[in-house]
């Protein structure tokens, strides 16, 4: 399959003299899963806003396959309008690309279904439970029908029965589309049950010290998890990742 | 349910207390009319002088509501200018700071100078609208530079153009702020409208001031109770309408206006 995207040498240092990271080269296939794993504070946050266009690099290139590429992005946090009802929070994308309200509205219930929340279209932010809120976040980021959908480590803050539960949704609603998706995350058992590649980040400046891939059939359930081949490519992304702490 | 009675039951029944009390010991002690009136009294003068006192009423809520409208109008164009660009702000700001800092009684001479012989009631406009602006200002600035970053971005990620960001992010963001400052401001701009009548007053804006000093003149303790019960009651009205609509702008998704359940 062909890049949506390549990075080639990006670094970016911020005006405080911190170099985030460095030298990164990276190709986000289309219609695959790429997660990117590292400690905190190894600059994929960073990464994430050069490749959606919020941050510029301070060296190196961002090549996209196609002339305007839509993007989906999720935060760590939900960050969801607090006085705009859910489907509003969904449809926003879609109107701040100038689409009709009533149009808008229309895809964002759709969506909202998709992600199990067809209930609360007219609800506001502050009546969901986190897990809801993050799928509301989920749905916003799906509802433009993105190329890319970054996502960055979105799940950290829930607790590991609603991390594994939302795992499985994202699953299969990129079975729907095959956005490309860049996962990021800290979590090695999330990034080995959701990507394809793995590309594992050293500490401050982040550089990628390895790439593993991940040879498990989609479409993976919770089975899978406690299998020798699950098992052994996170004892793989483990020890690369030991490698690179000891490195920096 | 009964958190709400109670909540007008209570003060309303220290009030007849504290009436009855003061009826009583008026007459119990025999204290002048001209030191202090006894309720009853000030309401016969609150009947029998209520044309000239609800005309004065009008006069002093006009003043009060123009000022209030144009500090909420200037002061949130203000705010967007200084949360736009932080050169204006760091401009301009200490200028709004001292205009603020300079007591309005001590400014009211020199307005009612420049433009009370010809405008008495656009001085008492220009003396209400300095009281009143600066709550609004504050609290919208602060407040349109409360925006979640992460929203921000994901305006800037989706192309919205400057006015898209402040119309449907940053006032909604800022509303919470700018509500409550309009409740300081609501009040300060009664007290901005009643203090510049007592400083520049001529007795051509013949608000509730004017009737208070002129009642002291003619020592009229009672009507001069009566205009002080109503300029009371303007300001209470005034703070319970704001309250009451920041309660409805907010009670749908606000934490503040949102009580817990369960």
């Amino acid at each position: 399959m062909t890049a949506l995207v390549r990075l080639n040498g990006l670094s970016k240092r911020f005006t405080t003299g911190v170099e985030a990271v460095r030298g990164i080269d990276l190709a986000l296939k289309q219609g695959a899963i790429t997660a990117l794993l590292g400690p905190s504070g190894s600059g994929k946050s960073t990464l994430l806003r050069m490749i959606a266009g919020l941050s510029a690099p301070s060296t190196g290139t961002l090549t996209w396959a196609t002339e305007r590429p839509r993007l989906g992005v999720v935060f760590q946090e939900p960050t969801l309008m607090p006085w705009a009802r859910v489907e509003d929070n969904v449809g926003l994308p879609l109107e701040l690309d100038g689409v009709a309200r009533h149009a808008a509205r229309s895809a964002a219930q759709a969506m909202l279904a998709r992600v199990g929340l067809k209930d609360f279209t007219k609800a506001y932010p502050s009546e969901l439970s986190g897990g809801m809120k993050m799928r509301v976040s989920l749905a916003r980021a799906l509802v433009g029908n993105p190329h890319l959908l970054l996502l960055d480590e979105p799940f950290a803050a829930l607790d590991e029965i609603m991390r594994a539960q939302l795992n499985r949704d994202l699953l299969a609603l990129w079975a729907l589309e095959h956005p490309a998706v860049l996962f990021i995350t800290h979590s090695i058992y999330e990034a080995v049950f959701l990507a394809e590649r793995i590309h594992v980040l050293s500490p401050r400046p982040g550089r990628i010290v390895a790439e593993i891939p991940v040879s498990l059939p989609y479409p993976r359930d919770d089975g899978i998890r406690l299998t020798p081949a699950f098992l052994d490519i996170a004892r793989d992304v483990s020890s690369a990742l030991a490698q690179a702490m000891e490195t920096a | 349910m009964t958190g709400s009675v109670l909540k007008i039951l209570l003060p309303l029944a220290v009030a007849i207390a504290a009436f009855a009390t003061w009826e009583i010991a008026v007459r119990a002690f025999a204290i002048p009319v001209y030191v202090l009136p006894p309720p009853s009294a000030i309401w016969t003068a609150l009947v029998t002088d209520q044309a000239s006192l609800f005309h004065s009423l009008w006069i002093t809520l006009r003043v009060t509501l123009e000022a209030f409208a144009l500090a909420l109008v200037s002061g949130f164009l203000i705010a967007v200018l200084f949360s736009r660009n932080r050169l204006i702000e760091l401009t301009f700001a200490p200028y709004a700071v001292a205009l603020q800092a300079t007591p309005v009684v001590a400014i009211a001479p020199l307005i009612s100078i420049w433009v009370g012989e010809a405008h008495p009631e656009l001085a008492l406009l220009i003396l209400a609208w300095i009281v009143a602006v600066f709550p609004v200002l504050t609290s919208a600035t602060v407040g349109l530079r409360s925006a979640d970053p992460n929203l921000v971005d994901l305006f800037r990620l989706h192309g919205a153009g400057p006015l898209q960001r402040l119309w449907r992010l940053e006032l909604p963001s800022a509303l919470p702020q700018i509500l409550s400052g309009m409740k300081v401001s609501g009040s300060l701009a009664l007290i901005g409208a009643v203090v510049a009548e007592f400083a520049a007053g001529s007795g051509a804006a013949t608000g509730l001031a004017w009737r208070i000093i002129e009642s002291g003149n003619r020592l009229q303790i009672p009507r001069m109770f009566a205009a002080l019960a109503l300029l009371c009651a303007l300001g209470i009205a005034i703070y319970l309408l704001l309250s009451l609509l920041e309660h409805r702008c907010l009670r749908q998704w606000h934490a503040s206006a949102k009580a817990r359940e369960g």
